[in-house]
């Protein structure tokens, strides 16, 4: 894929305080990337500073190879689909649809042509008439994407723009959008704090935290080969524990050594060791490499949530079989379901 | 809910008694004779054809006009001035709207009577003028001077006016249509304008109201001769004592009010419809 968007060394101040430390990104045509992170991580920033709306303190934005950081927004190739959908209240949907269009003075029929194959491929065909603000949430979300799509962006930023809808409707939209960056092959930025969103969407995972680009990766990627204990931690549930890293192929915690698929770090290393809930298997007492005794069950839906106080910590397991609070049990895991990282530096 | 009602009371017997009860006198004042005891009473329409006379007519069109040109000025100046307010942080916009009312909170007499110090013939502008070296200009008794008065006095209601309207936009739509492309220019006719427009609305009435029916700041900045609807009225009831031709032309000055506030109400819904 060829590069679209380059960030070098972005950083961003406000006063005195630093909200992006050097943000150094590649942003690859037809990708559909997220930058992911909790409240005040930067990533909406990083979003403001390629539309525009915000300048950057250092580094430079590059656009197909130009440094864009003194184009106004209106003259760049992205469009941005906000927050809270800013639909134009004064305006029905076909021209808050048509605005920009109208604004470059295109042709009266062009205009309508577009805006109507815009409105039928986010699913509105008929609602042009229609009051912004009579709009259910979805709708308006609608709305707000085919306002930005029918101008042909090179990229469509999209900040949290699924924050608003109730979950069922959520998960629709997530499909939609998938379907709709497929269909019209054009780059999404899209920016989230909720990480499965993230995950189940798409293509490069971007993980920020008070300013910095944690690890970048697939989805696939950033799940099981967390680069730091934050990522771990913030994408999905795991246990995390301290250990060594006795030799290549051997960890140790917790007093005992597991065979793992880790390799390349210095003999005797403290290592921060990642085992997902759902890797470790509850098992008979005698059979298991640990053993403690269940503490609590949590019942989820699929699965159970089982928390099991062994000699030095408590480790969370997620299984569909049943264990009584008060059991003792013993648990296993493969070489493959544990994940070894480097400590995070300070 | 029904106990609270009684709490209004005082209030409808206040609006009987200072509203209804003059608006009725005034009523029967504009169509009666002068000087018929209240039992018979003589109804006729003299007093409004009375007014069908040049000297009358010239009154209205020349209050009509100055309101005009005086909420025009409001709106040109104070438009911008209510965005700029509105693009400050908000303790500083609060301090500047404070700005803006602070002549407000000093009588209106007082501040009128500080502009004829400010532009009579001997006064501190033409002082300064012939300091250096300029013939004085005459500018105290004239239209210049009753439109300077009525601006300084009006202005803050436009821009707090505007500036409420503006203060509620979402800046995220300002964002939005720079973002679909629109220019700065653009942006501001199609979107800022646009919805500030209840705010200009409301503004241009405030001020257009106030001008065309105030007699204080004609009477202290045009003189004695200078008479706009206001001054005839009030000329009228104290110095003629023609309270039924005076009526009538009070009713008739409601009536161009009532007229216009029905006006800009359909101008608005019209605004929101397309």
């Amino acid at each position: 894929m060829e590069n679209l968007i380059e960030l070098r060394n972005l950083t961003k101040n406000y006063n005195d305080q630093q909200v992006l430390r050097g943000i150094n990104l590649v942003i690859h045509q037809n990708e559909f990337l997220t930058l992911l992170g909790p409240s005040g991580c930067g990533k909406t920033t990083t979003l403001r500073i390629i539309g525009g709306f915000e300048e950057q303190s250092s580094g430079e934005v590059l656009f197909d190879g130009v440094d864009i950081s003194a184009v106004p927004p209106y003259k760049r190739e992205v469009n941005t689909v906000f927050q809270h959908y800013a639909l134009f209240p004064h305006l029905n949907v076909f021209d808050n649809v048509a605005f920009g269009l109208n604004v470059r003075k295109e042709d009266k029929t062009i205009v309508k042509s577009k805006v109507e194959r815009m409105l039928s491929l986010v699913g509105l065909a008929g609602f042009g008439p229609r009051d912004v603000s009579r709009l259910s949430g979805g709708q308006q979300q609608r709305v707000a994407i085919a306002r930005a799509l029918v101008n042909e962006p090179k990229v469509l930023l999209l900040d949290e723009p699924l924050g608003a809808l109730d979950a069922k409707l959520r998960k629709e939209m997530q499909m939609e959008l998938k379907k709709i960056q497929k269909e019209v092959g054009i780059t999404f930025i899209f920016v989230t704090h909720d990480q499965e969103e993230a995950l189940s969407m798409s293509d490069t995972v971007v993980v920020m935290n008070e300013g910095q680009i944690q690890q970048i990766g697939t989805p696939i990627d950033i799940y099981n080969e967390p680069e730091n204990r934050f990522v771990a931690n913030f994408i999905g549930e795991s246990n995390i524990v301290d250990g060594i890293m006795k030799k290549d192929y051997l960890v140790s915690f917790d007093g005992v050594d597991f065979e793992c698929v880790d390799k390349g770090f210095p003999e005797n290393e403290p290592v921060d060791v990642v085992i997902r809930p759902e890797d470790l298997d509850i098992v008979k007492p005698e059979d298991g490499k640990l053993q403690g005794e269940v503490k609590s069950v949590v019942f989820k839906g699929v699965h159970y949530e089982i928390t099991v106080a062994a000699e030095r910590r408590c480790y969370k397991v997620h299984t569909t079989d049943y264990s009584a609070p008060g059991t003792q049990v013993g648990l296993t895991l493969t070489p493959d379901d544990i994940h070894v990282m480097w400590k995070m530096e300070y | 809910m029904k106990h609270f009602r009684r709490l209004s009371t005082p209030y409808l017997i206040w609006c009987l008694l200072f509203i209804l009860v003059p608006f009725v006198l005034i009523f029967l004042y504009a169509f009666t004779t002068t000087g018929n005891p209240v039992r018979t009473l003589h109804f006729t329409l003299s007093n409004f054809a009375k007014i069908n006379d040049p000297a009358y007519i010239k009154v209205f069109v020349k209050s009509l006009g100055l309101g005009a040109l005086t909420t025009a000025i409001c709106l040109v100046l104070g438009y911008p001035l209510a965005y700029i307010i509105s693009r400050q942080e908000e303790a500083r916009q609060n301090a500047l709207i404070m700005a803006v009312t602070v002549p407000t909170w000093i009588n209106m007499l007082l501040r009128t009577y500080a502009w004829m110090n400010l532009l009579s013939d001997n006064g501190i502008i033409n002082g300064f003028l012939k300091f250096l070296g300029i013939d004085p200009v005459t500018m105290m008794y004239t239209s210049f001077s009753v439109i300077i008065g009525m601006i300084c006095n009006f202005m803050p209601f436009m821009v707090i006016s505007i500036h409420t309207s503006l203060e509620k936009m979402d800046y995220s739509l300002i964002e939005a249509a720079m973002d679909l492309g629109a220019t700065p220019a653009q942006t501001f006719t199609k979107v800022i304008l646009r919805l500030s427009m209840p705010g200009v609305l409301n503004g241009v009435v405030i001020v257009f109201l106030m001008a065309i029916s105030s007699f204080m700041i004609p009477k202290l900045l045009g003189g004695g001769q200078y008479m706009l609807i206001g001054n005839l009225i009030e000329q009228q009831f104290i110095s003629v004592g023609d309270w039924n031709f005076g009526s009538a032309v009070s009713l008739i000055l409601a009536v161009i009010i009532l007229l216009l506030m029905r006006l800009m109400k359909k101008m608005d819904v019209q605004r929101e419809d397309g």
